[in-house]
């Protein structure tokens, strides 16, 4: 065992935990959605001071980004098909202060509804002209910022024709290892919402509809891509130091 | 709670794939670094079946016990980051289609707790899937730390023998490690609420 003195033994260190959301994610296991019947853990869960390894992560910044990743419409030779948008917002933490110089990863299918994936066997068309994937750091305000086209609704076997309302898959990490959030961003006015058991699996109403992007009309560009604004929030520190009773439960 | 209201988790899908792996994720450390171990194991679901669209994330130490991160508070009385600058402490891994992962990494040391404590040393490990609406986080310890781990607040947190020993890992040949994380059922690993 190769250690240092200070990093052990050491006394008092103060930790600032995080909130733990409650209500705001959807159970592990949720009859709809199929695929989690033999995935969701069946045990309840153990809780996990924050302590260290929790209150710090992974900072991934611009090595891993070059600035034309964030434009999925010039990735190949030619245009992609499908409706071009923008889709831009701030990375936050739940004190609203903003996630600064933080790695977002997106991906999504064409317009047509095809990802760009081995296993999707959608039969519609691929895109020569389009990946659907993006990369970008969010700025100094905690903005991200993609252009890319308007993701098709894709069918999927979960029941008798279940379709996904169009998304845009989402990945973030903040700034700890509580924070890691993996998402998806809807877009208004999909009548397949309602019917999505992934979207449905979202257990308060409101929380639900904040997976739905805003149309704006002030983000779009004239003569060449629709505008879509949607923040993401992740957890907040707690307002106390120290956990009131998270110790040995 | 005063702040804006939280954004919810949605399940990473059956795609992500063509995102989120990286050529060197794996790779904590490079490939044959002085001291890398590397922890292999398989996602199980429910059925006893591999998960082969899985997505493993690890966190954890350095053998120095540090962490590149300016929140750690005890990296105002040391300079930031480790004394190794290739080593990440960010590994990330796909399954393969035998649900199989493998990431090479250094030993991290152990921590203090914040209260006089120790934590035995230990990765923090996020897996996330098509069917797991949230991710679902664990730890892997060590085999050959008994002592550190008899002494280890969370281990002692649990009370069946038979749930801890889910998060340590089983020792391999020299250097290797093997950790399965099982979903659900007989034997199901020891998930958090973090
Ligand atoms: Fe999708």
């Amino acid at each position: 065992m190769s250690t240092d003195e200070p990093a052990t033994g050491e006394g008092a260190v103060t930790l600032r935990p995080y909130q733990r959301p409650r209500g705001v994610h959807p159970p592990a296991d949720f009859a709809p959605y199929k695929s989690s019947a033999l995935r969701a853990p069946s045990q309840p869960l153990v809780l996990l001071p924050h302590r260290l390894t929790e209150i710090t992560g992974p900072l991934l910044g611009e090595e891993r980004v070059k600035p034309a990743d964030a434009d999925l419409t010039t990735q190949h030779a030619g245009e992609p098909q499908g409706e071009r948008i923008i889709v831009t917002g701030r990375l936050l933490d739940g004190d609203g202060r903003p996630v600064r110089r933080s790695l977002v990863e997106i991906w999504q299918t064409n317009a047509a509804g095809r990802y760009l994936h081995p296993v999707d066997q959608h039969p519609a068309p691929l895109d020569p002209n389009f990946t659907g994937v993006g990369r970008c750091i969010t700025d100094d305000e905690g903005r991200y910022r993609f252009v890319t086209i308007k993701p098709g609704s894709y069918p999927w076997r979960n029941h008798p024709n279940a379709w996904r309302p169009a998304h845009i898959h989402f990945s973030v990490f903040g700034r700890s290892f509580t924070q890691r959030l993996i998402t998806q961003m809807y877009f208004p006015g999909d009548p397949l919402q309602p019917l999505d058991p992934v979207f449905n699996s979202v257990p308060d109403t409101r929380a639900r509809q904040r997976l739905v992007a805003r149309f704006d009309i002030g983000l779009t560009e004239p003569q060449w891509a629709l505008g879509y604004s949607w923040d993401i929030v992740l957890r907040g520190r707690d307002a106390t130091p120290f956990e009131p009773d998270g110790d040995d439960r | 709670m005063t702040g804006p209201p939280l954004t919810p988790s949605q399940t990473v899908g059956p795609f992500f794939a063509i995102c989120l792996p990286w050529p060197d994720g794996p790779q904590v450390v490079p490939e044959g670094s002085p001291g890398a171990i590397v922890i292999t194991g398989r996602v199980l679901d429910g059925a006893g079946e591999p998960v082969p669209d899985a997505l493993i994330e690890t966190w954890q130490a350095g053998p120095d016990g540090t962490f590149a991160h300016p929140d750690d508070p005890r990296t105002v009385t040391r300079a930031a980051g480790h004394a190794d600058a290739a080593f990440r402490g960010f590994g990330r891994c796909p399954t393969g289609a035998d649900g199989e992962y493998r990431i090479v990494t250094l030993r991290p040391a152990p921590l203090p707790c914040g209260d006089g404590r120790t934590q035995a040393p230990h990765l923090d490990v996020s897996v996330f899937a098509r069917g797991l609406l949230d991710r679902v986080v664990t730890r892997i310890y060590f085999p050959d730390e008994e002592e550190a781990n008899a002494a280890d607040p969370i281990l002692l947190s649990l009370s069946e023998r038979s749930r801890r020993a889910t998060l340590i890992a089983a020792p391999g040949t020299a250097g290797e490690f093997r950790f399965d994380i099982r979903l659900q059922g007989e034997g199901e690993t020891v998930f958090f609420d973090v």
